[in-house]
């Protein structure tokens, strides 16, 4: 059997899809980064190979930041493309705006006919991204999930520093002044929510919106996003794979 | 004339080292140096006056934490780097100037040459900066105070003459210049961006007319007899636009060329903005040509900027773009501000566009590299 294979290795998590000539899906493996993306390619090939896939014969892609660290990929496309084709992929239509929150950056991509037409990226800040989120629920002793959940049942509290820490050192004092946690968490969800908006400002929002990366199944982020960009924010269980499918789907016509 | 150098001389690297000699000697020999920082500098009349001028634009982030113990960190890099090279003695051009020579462009480079003239006397030239109330008139009238000024400070007669003569040189050189970058006009282009930039910065250090007008010349034949005429055939043809990109380069137009594509055109201050217009030489007045001249320049300093809408289709046009890339300098209000109208003006003509807002430092590179390839892979 032969095997298209695409590998995602963002700032954060690294993510496998592994499709079949019908492109169906048959693995997903997802695993932290960790600080070397060379020997996370390394293990990624190892786990293919012991869970019975001829890696000499598969076709492999390789996207996102650490794209360049798999030396046994026949290819790297960049995530913008690589996105653009998995949301189409996993949400079945070819008319889209992807929201992709990953780790160290966001992007809005707007695809046409299946075709990237246009994109914006966050410029050098980490303000709207994963890691900001990250960085606040640390500061409040939670998991990002749980921050997301209690955010729900947070309000009338808001960060106004985009700077990622300077934001923290205002969470500190919310926290000193003795501001109830959902209230801060509320404040962190929808200082991102504000920040993605914006940027969506900048460009042409298609009817159908998708959220991909990691923070797509937080149902309460999607749900303000929406409220925030007046549009229904679509979610998938495969969204935090988009990225990984649109390289399978790229390894489909690699030639070897 | 005996003339010292800096103090810590001995600890520059060989290049720089050269190039203070190599100023040096000039002044020795009796030339003046002017300092300038911008496209809207009527170098005629510094060349009537007897000066060499040169460009001070600072294109390193060597200097710039030197300059942030005066300037904000928040601004533009170089304004910084320029503003450090002074402060630090390390740039030979700014280092021997007589005289250096600003306008009233953006209001970070205002501020800063106030303060650089405590370090250099810097003349300042107001330039109006739209075209709703009498410009002409407006920089006509400062162009003569600015003559007035170098006759009486440095002892010098200007002449119409001098001028006008001065002018068709200059004119010359923009011509020269120009058939040198029309070269990118064919497909696919003989040049990639970076050669071709690396040329343009070439030219100016090079201090006479003659010398300039013969090193554009032989460039040109050189590209035309020697250059591999396929080396681009395939990539996809960008226009680069935006601010002066000297200290960026390896972050934007190299990343564009790894990527699959070819910069064919720069409408930035150092490309086809400084070479397109000329001056009216057999004008009756030829202050106010000259004058003329330097207003139908598409700077984002000017309100509305209708000369870069203008310019910018037509470029499109001429050099068979395929894809518009804009690299600003973070912090840059006027050009940063203007993509939004930019991009509405690509949207018009259906081509793609990119803006990115950038500094002096590597910490981004990354991250450009990624858009400049998926915008390749857009195309």
């Amino acid at each position: 059997m032969k095997y298209f294979i695409g590998i995602d290795i963002g700032s954060t998590c690294a993510k496998t899809i592994v499709m079949d000539e019908n492109k169906q899906i048959v693995h997903r493996l997802l695993q932290p980064t960790g600080w070397s993306s060379v020997d996370t390619a390394q293990a990624i090939y190892a786990k293919l190979e012991e869970m019975g896939i001829n890696m000499k014969e598969a076709n492999v892609v390789a996207t996102g930041y650490g794209r360049i660290s798999v030396p046994y990929a026949d290819k790297c496309v960049t995530e913008i493309t690589c996105h653009g084709r998995g949301t189409c992929f996993v949400y079945g239509s070819q008319d889209l705006t992807v929201i992709d929150i990953g780790g160290q950056d966001t992007k809005l991509i707007s695809v046409e006919a299946g075709m990237v037409k246009d994109f914006i990226m966050n410029d050098k800040c980490s303000a709207g991204t994963g890691r900001f989120l990250e960085v606040m629920a640390n500061t409040l002793g939670l998991r990002p999930e749980e921050l997301c959940q209690l955010a729900a049942q947070g309000s009338g509290v808001s960060i106004s520093s985009m700077c990622t820490v300077f934001a923290e050192s205002e969470v500190i004092s919310l926290i000193g002044r003795g501001e109830p946690k959902q209230n801060i968490a509320f404040a962190v969800v929808d200082s991102i929510v504000k920040k993605v908006a914006s940027q969506a400002g900048r460009l042409t929002l298609g009817k159908t919106v998708c959220l991909t990366g990691g923070l797509c199944e937080f149902d309460y982020l999607c749900e303000s996003l929406g409220k925030k960009l007046n549009v229904t924010v679509n979610t998938n269980p495969d969204g935090r794979y988009a990225g990984a499918i649109g390289a399978a789907l790229s390894a489909m016509n690699v030639r070897k | 004339m005996e003339y010292t150098l800096p103090e810590q001389f001995e600890e520059f690297a060989d290049a720089r080292k050269a190039g203070f000699l190599r100023v040096k000697g000039l002044k020795e020999q009796g030339g003046k140096v002017a300092g300038v920082f911008c496209t809207f500098t009527p170098t005629e009349i510094l060349d009537a006056a007897g000066f060499v001028s040169v460009s001070l634009c600072g294109m390193s982030d060597e200097t710039i934490p030197a300059a942030e113990s005066h300037l904000p960190k928040n601004m533009c890099p170089l304004i910084k780097s320029s503003y450090g090279f002074a402060l630090t003695d390390k740039c030979p051009y700014t280092y021997f100037s007589d005289l250096i020579v600003g306008e009233t462009t953006c209001d970070g480079k205002k501020k800063m040459y106030e303060m650089l003239n405590d370090i250099k006397p810097t003349y300042i030239l107001h330039l109006p900066q739209g075209y709703d109330s009498d410009p002409v008139t407006i920089w006509t009238n400062e162009l003569r105070r600015f003559i007035k000024f170098l006759e009486e400070k440095f002892n010098v007669t200007i002449t119409d003459e001098m001028l006008r003569d001065a002018a068709r040189k200059r004119n010359i050189q923009r011509q020269t210049h120009l058939k040198l970058m029309e070269l990118q006009k064919q497909c696919p282009p003989p040049l990639g961006g970076m050669q071709m930039y690396a040329t343009m910065e070439g030219v100016g250090f090079v201090f006479t007319h003659e010398e300039r007008v013969a090193k554009l010349n032989a460039l040109r034949e050189s590209v035309e007899t020697n250059a591999d005429k396929n080396q681009f055939a395939g990539a996809k043809r960008i226009m680069v636009t935006g601010c002066p990109i000297g200290g960026v380069l390896g972050k934007t137009v190299k990343a564009i060329e790894a990527s699959g594509g070819v910069v064919v055109c720069f409408e930035n201050c150092s490309g086809i903005k400084a070479a397109y217009q000329m001056v009216d030489t057999e004008a009756e007045d030829i202050v106010k040509a000259i004058a003329e001249r330097y207003l139908q320049i598409g700077c984002s300093v000017m309100t509305p900027n209708k000369e870069r809408m203008k310019m910018i289709p037509k470029l499109v046009e001429e050099y068979k773009v395929d894809g518009i890339v804009e690299v600003d300098l973070q912090a840059c209000t006027p050009y940063c501000t203007e993509t939004f109208k930019v991009k509405q003006l690509a949207d018009s003509l259906n081509i793609p566009y990119l803006a990115v807002e950038t500094d002096y430092s590597q910490s981004d590179s990354g991250q450009l590299s990624t858009r400049m390839e998926a915008f390749l892979e857009m195309l």
